[in-house]
């Protein structure tokens, strides 16, 4: 199984005669079973297609055509339309929203998060490349045209939680090369405020049968690795956790940003040090290198087999 | 970016909160006429972009104008962690009754903003035990009962309560309105006839906001040429931006500089940070952080490059990415090559590796043969690529 989509999930792109969608959008259409992808919206061009998806003005426009509800939409559009673009799909009845967009302010995010926790809708995003389930589907950017997605993602046992898109190629590869495949790769977003966390990811790994071990990529700035630590303790898991710690040079650099938006520096619970402390003292093992993290998934699920005998 | 004290309270002041008499001085014998005009007793702050001024030296008391414009022309040259003043707030020294603390800021985990209020001010909230939260909602404007709601909290009754409500009902509308990641008045003193003035004000805004706050910035005289980082941009990393601002396509740039003598052009922003921390790890002297991604041009990869290689002290670049998806590896190669060849030099001696896997590597990699440069698929870690770098300087 997989997390948040599979292969009959039916999505739109909002923004999707932009370079950049028109590319994600070949992409997806391209990878494992193909996906669903049943509109695209861009305002004015209403009657036009990109690779064979019909081009609508409205999302309500692109529901009635296709006739059911529509699952998701992957948001493509300029940080200042972001806002309306996402609130627009939930009020159409879309459920799971990936924004890819950089550069947006916290206080649109934090409205978008809000309205869509409202009406029973996730964000993922913003700020990511999205969502794979290995050779079945992809939602967003996440790997690239669909030869490289197969070259990096392997189906198997390990559920990846990122705040960084390319380090979740990145540590996917890793895994793969190993031989251990993933259910699901979650690209979570770089930013300060994010639609779904890593704690907010793990009650749905914990239900997925598939899954075995969470591998996380990480970086100073923001709460979000204390909330883990705490989901994990009060939740007792069944998961083994690796996690894997960027950017531990700007502990020295307080108040400087590298990276991503969300990584500045604004207290000492946000620093690499500080974090590290915390997710090993709820049992969640920090690798040093990205090479060591397949062993260490190995001896996690290994040691939970073995204390559930 | 944050905000200086004195634009601070001008946005304090146009939002309707009542503040303390006060002038801006750049030169001492402005802080003398401030003082004038302000009468009596004044404060002489310095206006520098960082915490512990106080400690510093960089807060003054004179009580007459002769006694200002010496004190300013003191603190006027007095260097705070790193940074001069940019001139002195003359403050009137109002007779207080009681201080309090008012701020607004985001609770990342709750993902609304909160409002925080004590009746203890002027000291820093972190060392505050008696303080009252109130979470508000992101889908109205604030509205006054949930100011007043913290405020009553912590215990605050009667005509304090109520001449406090929309004060701190204002800051939570400001906070909201120009994108503030802080908003943060500290000391809110009630003066001994009952009334209530900001005494200091702390403005963090959104560095993503900036281009819609564009009226705000303009009325404060704030351009785009100021970054107000936590450290001042050299002018190394200023040309970085200029690299990055060519076209639109991608980035190449996050100039951050260093003082060592390995060259970095990295990429993309998670892979920035794992291969800075990897360099340091393995005992390498990084000249420079920055960032490429989301496919930019040739000219853009090029232009980061020769920017990296003029650095005076730079032997050697290291050209190394997380596995690109939308970045093309042959374009990035090309730039780099012709970075190499534009300055003279031979790319084989100069980029230490090209580490970079992923789309259009095939193509990438005949470049990289073509000229001699030792390259690495992703069969080699960022860590290896990073270890490889570092030694050969």
């Amino acid at each position: 199984m997989s997390i948040l989509v599979d292969a009959d999930t039916t999505f739109i792109v909002q923004g999707i005669t932009g370079r950049e969608a028109v590319n994600l959008t070949r992409e997806c259409l391209d990878y494992g079973a193909g996906a669903r992808i049943v509109g695209g919206v861009t305002p004015g061009r209403l009657g036009r297609d990109v690779h064979g998806v019909p081009v609508f003005d409205t999302v309500q426009q692109a529901v009635e055509h296709h006739g059911a509800p529509i699952d998701g939409s992957v948001v493509t559009v300029p940080p200042a339309f972001t806002r309306d673009a996402v609130l627009e799909a939930i009020a159409n009845g879309v459920k799971l929203v990936v924004i890819v967009t950089e550069r947006i302010p916290r206080r649109d995010v934090a409205v978008m998060v809000e309205f869509a926790s409202a009406h029973g809708a996730r964000i993922i995003g913003p700020n990511c490349l999205g969502i794979i389930v290995p050779d079945v589907v992809k939602m967003g950017g996440i790997g690239g045209p669909a030869r490289d997605a197969a070259k990096a993602y392997t189906p198997g046992p390990v559920g990846v939680i990122s705040r960084s898109g390319g380090m979740t190629t990145e540590m996917s590869s890793t895994l793969s090369a190993a031989g251990l495949g993933q259910s699901t790769a979650v690209s979570i977003g770089g930013d300060a405020i994010i639609g779904t966390t890593y704690a907010e990811l793990m009650p749905l790994f914990e239900a997925d049968e598939q899954t075995e071990a969470i591998v996380i990529y990480t970086e100073p700035g923001g709460r979000m690795e204390a909330k883990l630590s705490a989901w994990v303790t009060d939740n007792a898991s069944r998961l083994p956790i690796v996690a894997f710690m960027a950017g531990r040079f700007m502990d020295e650099m307080p108040g400087m940003s590298f990276g991503h938006a969300g990584t500045i520096v604004e207290g000492k619970e946000d620093t690499a040090t500080e974090k590290i402390t915390r997710l090993q003292a709820a049992g969640i093992t920090v690798a040093e290198r990205i090479e060591d993290i397949p062993d260490l998934v190995k001896q996690g699920i290994a040691a939970r087999k073995g204390a559930t005998v | 970016m944050r905000f200086y004290e004195y634009e601070s309270r001008q946005i304090v002041q146009c939002a309707g909160i009542p503040v303390s008499p006060h002038g801006f001085a750049r030169t001492a014998s402005e802080a003398r006429r401030a003082a004038e005009e302000i009468g009596g007793p004044v404060v002489i702050k310095s206006q520098v972009l960082t915490g512990g001024r106080m400690k510093a030296g960089g807060v003054r008391f004179a009580d007459t104008p002769d006694a200002a414009e010496r004190e300013a022309a003191q603190v006027l040259e007095l260097e705070i962690n790193g940074h001069m003043p940019r001139g002195v707030l003359v403050d009137s020294r109002a007779a207080v009754k009681q201080e309090y603390y008012a701020g607004v800021t985001w609770d990342g985990t709750r993902k609304r903003p909160v409002i925080i209020f004590s009746d203890e001010g002027g000291i820093d909230i972190e060392e505050v035990e008696h303080v009252g939260r109130r979470h508000l909602s992101n889908l109205a404007p604030p509205s006054e009962y949930e100011a007043k709601e913290a405020i009553a909290s912590v215990g605050v009754t009667g005509r304090a309560l109520t001449r406090l409500v929309p004060i701190v009902t204002r800051l939570a509308r400001l906070f909201s309105d120009y994108d503030m990641t802080l908003a943060e008045i500290n000391p809110l003193a009630e003066l001994e006839d009952g009334s209530f003035v900001a005494l200091d004000a702390h403005m963090d805004m959104e560095n993503e906001a900036r281009p819609r706050q564009k009226a705000l910035l303009d009325a404060l005289g704030v351009g785009d040429e100021e970054t107000r980082q936590a450290r001042e941009a050299t002018e190394f990393e200023l040309a970085g931006e200029a690299v990055d601002a060519q076209d639109h396509r991608g980035v190449a740039g996050n100039v951050t500089e260093f003082d060592g003598d390995l060259g970095l052009v990295i990429g993309a922003g998670g892979g920035s940070l794992t291969l800075f921390d990897a360099v340091r790890a393995h005992g390498g002297r990084p000249a420079n952080y920055c960032e490429i991604g989301g496919n930019p041009s040739v000219a853009k990869a090029c232009g980061l490059a020769k920017l990296v290689l003029s650095k005076p002290g730079v032997d050697k670049i290291a050209v190394m990415m997380s596995i690109v998806s939308n970045t093309r590896v042959d374009i990035v190669a090309r730039g780099v090559v012709k970075a190499c060849l534009e300055l003279g030099h031979d790319p084989a001696e100069k980029i230490a590796i090209f580490r970079i896997p992923g789309a259009w590597e095939e193509e990438g990699f005949k470049i990289l043969e073509r000229y001699g440069v030792p390259y690495a698929d992703r069969s080699v870690s960022l860590n290896e690529a990073a270890r490889r770098a570092a030694s050969a300087v």
